[in-house]
């Protein structure tokens, strides 16, 4: 690092860095998601994808998945700083290898080609529970569920048999079994 | 059926009912319907400021000395920005606010119209929470929770934004309900278990320090008392951040001084070399620590906090317990006797070593400077505004800078609320009005703002506000002409360039006193200078002192430069031998 004269400490060391799922139970109320969000912006905390619906409409509730980097010192900060939201009611916190916990991306993938190379695209994806949701002579929208990484490589290797457009979510997260997160 | 209220009323009755007395504000379009119904409640009283960032800091100054939420009301736009300021201090100091602005009527919101901003979008990362009603059913419930969230768990201030129509339309009213927890934040959610373990770590310690601040101040004047009576108990030393001065006496012989970067020598040496940390209600700020990575390195971490978003942010710690600072110190102090009955006793004899290790740093006299019979030393100023005024139950507000680590340093606090500092965000401009604040909640107390001549200028126009309601609040400039600090971080860092820092021209501050209609007093020589504070103190009227002082004098102790707590800069006599060097710069 150069040689600063700022009036503050120079930053320590990094911990390691991991990625964790942080689901968020919140009132579905106007600007949540602005809270939830300027939070980490202002601390510069990373937001690498973000979904975010209703699901509970008797109790309007909402419930915000947010995949995140951080070292581990950072993401309890995020824990704790999100619980401290007014609106806020519970805060789940998942490391992306926690084997207990499934995570899901879902793309929609626009291919305008020919029928064979649309066959070929289909089958590139057929590991991933593709669903033909509209197609013509000329073009098929194929919607896909899988894990980022692997949207990542479909969508890579669609290059070559035509895809035109690609529409992603936010990954959600359910844990496995039949306990519930509480 | 219910007799409805307007918006204005339900804002008043809300008002009434939280207990109330008065507001700060400023009125404009988007607030006249809630002006208009101020007429009808008169257990109310509104202060007319000059600028919404004075009423911000003097609703600070009156939650500060008070224990009771400061309520502003501001109109929409510019009303709502001016107070960002002030709602950002008190959100890092952690103040009870509640900032009630107009906003411009429902169906121009988001049409730019005249005067409107997104007063909720710009404040969202300085409150704790804001609320744009816009259900007028929804104003009592909101109103009520806006002073629930900001006087429960850790304080801080909060805004509800109410648009015009609102203001004028009807709806019944309700009272506060006892409600349930806010989402489930409960402030104490520690156990007996936690205590045991603080217990005893206490018992196992031969070089223990308290290390307190701000909440205890926040937990109230209980927490004062049930610490007093901890640090008496176990006989251990203490030392206190900047906010949490008067929680423990300053002429205690328990008490190190403050700690942290003009902190005394043997404050920051005891936390450096101790075995056993306990930090109560303070949060391991920067200006505190210094080095992270070579901060108190020996010892177990305890830390109290109310807020858990506080542990491990910075320093990690052994112990953690999250609750009210005084319902912690009350378990502790009760799980002590039980357990142990001669604790008091053979701590003594366990912990004499390390008191005899205090006793020689306390030789080193950190805090002394040389004194001058021909130019008044800012410090000496503060310690005879100190010795004249300690009898008497004296609040003391500052603005920002080298005068405010002076009077941090030099002025001796035995109770809590009796001083009102800008310390996290570190606002110049805080003190005038946050005087004004102290003096509203205390008539008959003597207030002074321990100020700079840089600071003051930024809100100077409420002096205004302090003649219009006859509030005898004291202005005590050190004036050297520089913006100190600045000045000091030049002379030590920048190689003496001086950029900026000094104020080529200043006012005549007695004959601005006496424009503005208050009293000017002027002290140039160190010989007049006890006579002028008499005058001063003496005078029942708001006064501006304007007291010269020397203009190249620095702020020692400090922690310089990427060095830890026990490496610390003295007096220009200690400085010749430890300069700063090179990698060092970064840090102060």
């Amino acid at each position: 690092m150069a040689k600063s004269k700022s009036a503050y400490s120079t930053p320590t060391k990094l911990g390691k860095i991991d990625t964790h799922i942080i689901v968020v139970w919140v009132d579905n109320e106007a600007s949540v998601l602005s809270r939830v969000v300027g939070l980490f912006s202002g601390r510069g905390y990373n937001i690498e994808s973000l979904a975010v619906a209703e699901v509970d409409q008797r109790n309007n509730l909402s419930r915000i998945t947010i995949v995140t980097t951080g070292t581990p010192q950072v993401i309890e900060q995020i824990v704790l700083q999100l619980k401290k939201l007014v609106p806020v009611h519970k805060v789940g916190n998942f490391k992306r290898d926690d084997k207990k916990v499934i995570f899901k991306e879902m793309a929609l993938l626009k291919i305008a080609a020919n029928p064979g190379k649309i066959k070929k695209a289909l089958n590139t994806c057929k590991k991933y529970n593709p669903v033909i949701l509209d197609q013509t002579n000329k073009s098929a929208v194929i919607q896909i569920t899988a894990l980022r990484r692997e949207i990542d490589s479909v969508i890579k290797n669609l290059k070559p048999f035509g895809l035109v457009s690609a529409s992603r979510t936010g990954a959600v997260a359910m844990t496995r079994g039949a306990e519930i997160f509480n | 059926m219910p007799k409805l209220f307007s918006g204005a009323e339900i804002v008043f009755k809300c008002l009434e009912d939280q207990k109330v007395e008065h507001i700060f504000g400023y009125p404009g379009g988007a607030v006249l319907p809630i002006y208009d119904e101020l007429k009808n409640h008169p257990s109310i009283k509104h202060i007319l400021v000059r600028h919404e960032q004075g009423a911000g800091h003097a609703a600070e100054g009156y939650a500060r000395s008070t224990g009771k939420p400061g309520v502003v009301l501001v109109t929409s736009g510019p009303g709502a920005t001016n107070v960002v300021t002030a709602l950002t201090d008190a959100y890092m100091d952690s103040v009870p606010l509640v900032c009630i602005s107009g906003q411009v009527p429902t169906h121009l919101i988001g049409t730019d119209a005249f005067q409107e901003c997104d007063t909720t979008g710009i404040t969202r990362p300085c409150t704790k929470h804001n609320w744009l009603v816009k259900d007028i059913n929804d104003l009592p419930r909101i109103m009520h929770e806006a002073f629930k969230v900001a006087t429960t768990g850790r304080p801080g201030p909060v805004l509800v934004d109410i648009p015009k129509d609102i203001q004028f339309a009807k709806a019944k009213y309700f009272k506060p309900k006892k409600e349930k927890k806010l989402n489930g934040k409960t402030p104490n959610r520690f156990n007996q278990k936690e205590v045991d373990q603080l217990v005893d770590l206490m018992k196992k310690a031969s070089k223990p320090v308290f290390y307190t601040g701000g909440g205890v101040i926040n937990s109230g004047p209980k927490a004062s008392e049930l610490l007093r009576e901890l640090v008496a108990l176990t006989g251990f030393p203490i030392t206190s951040t900047l906010q949490g001065l008067g929680a423990y006496p300053g002429d205690d012989n328990q008490f190190l001084g403050m700690l942290g970067m003009h902190g005394t020598y043997e404050a920051n040496n005891a936390m450096h070399d101790c075995d056993l940390l306990i930090n109560i209600g303070a949060r391991f700020d920067d200006r505190i620590t210094g080095k992270i990575d070579e901060f108190s390195p020996k010892s177990k971490k305890v830390h109290i906090d109310i807020d858990p978003s506080s542990i491990n942010k910075i320093v990690k710690v052994d112990l953690a317990i999250v609750g009210d600072v005084s319902e912690v110190i009350k378990s502790t102090t009760k799980t002590l006797k039980k357990k142990n009955l001669n604790l008091e006793k053979s701590n003594k004899h366990k912990i004499s070593k390390w008191w005899q290790q205090i006793q020689k740093w306390r030789t080193k006299k950190s805090l002394n400077f040389i004194n001058s019979e021909k130019i008044i030393k800012p410090q000496h100023a503060v310690q005879r505004l100190y010795e004249l005024t300690k009898n008497q139950d004296t609040y003391i507000t500052t603005e920002v800078g080298q005068h405010q680590m002076w009077a941090a340093q030099h002025y001796k606090f035995n109770k809590p609320n009796r001083w009102m500092t800008s310390g996290g965000l570190g606002t110049m401009g805080y003190g005038l009005p946050a005087a004004i604040g102290v003096q509203v909640a205390h008539p008959k107390k003597l207030v002074v703002d321990i100020a700079g001549e840089a600071s003051i200028l930024m809100t100077m126009q409420e002096i205004s506000t302090a003649v219009q309601y006859n509030l005898p609040i004291k202005i005590f400039i050190l004036n050297n002409q520089y913006m100190g600090m600045v000045r000091q971080w030049q002379e030590l860092l920048h190689e003496k360039n001086y950029s900026e820092s000094y104020s080529e021209a200043l006012p005549d501050f007695v004959k601005l006193a006496e424009a503005y209609g208050c009293v000017g007093i002027r002290a140039e020589h160190p010989d007049e200078l006890d006579e002028k504070i008499e005058e001063m103190i003496n005078t029942d009227r708001p006064v501006i002192f304007d007291c010269h002082v020397d203009q190249a004098e620095n702020c020692y102790p400090m922690i310089p430069s990427g060095k830890p707590h026990n490496q610390m800069l003295l007096g220009p006599k200690d400085q010749e031998e430890n300069k700063i060097t090179g990698k060092g710069k970064s840090l102060v």
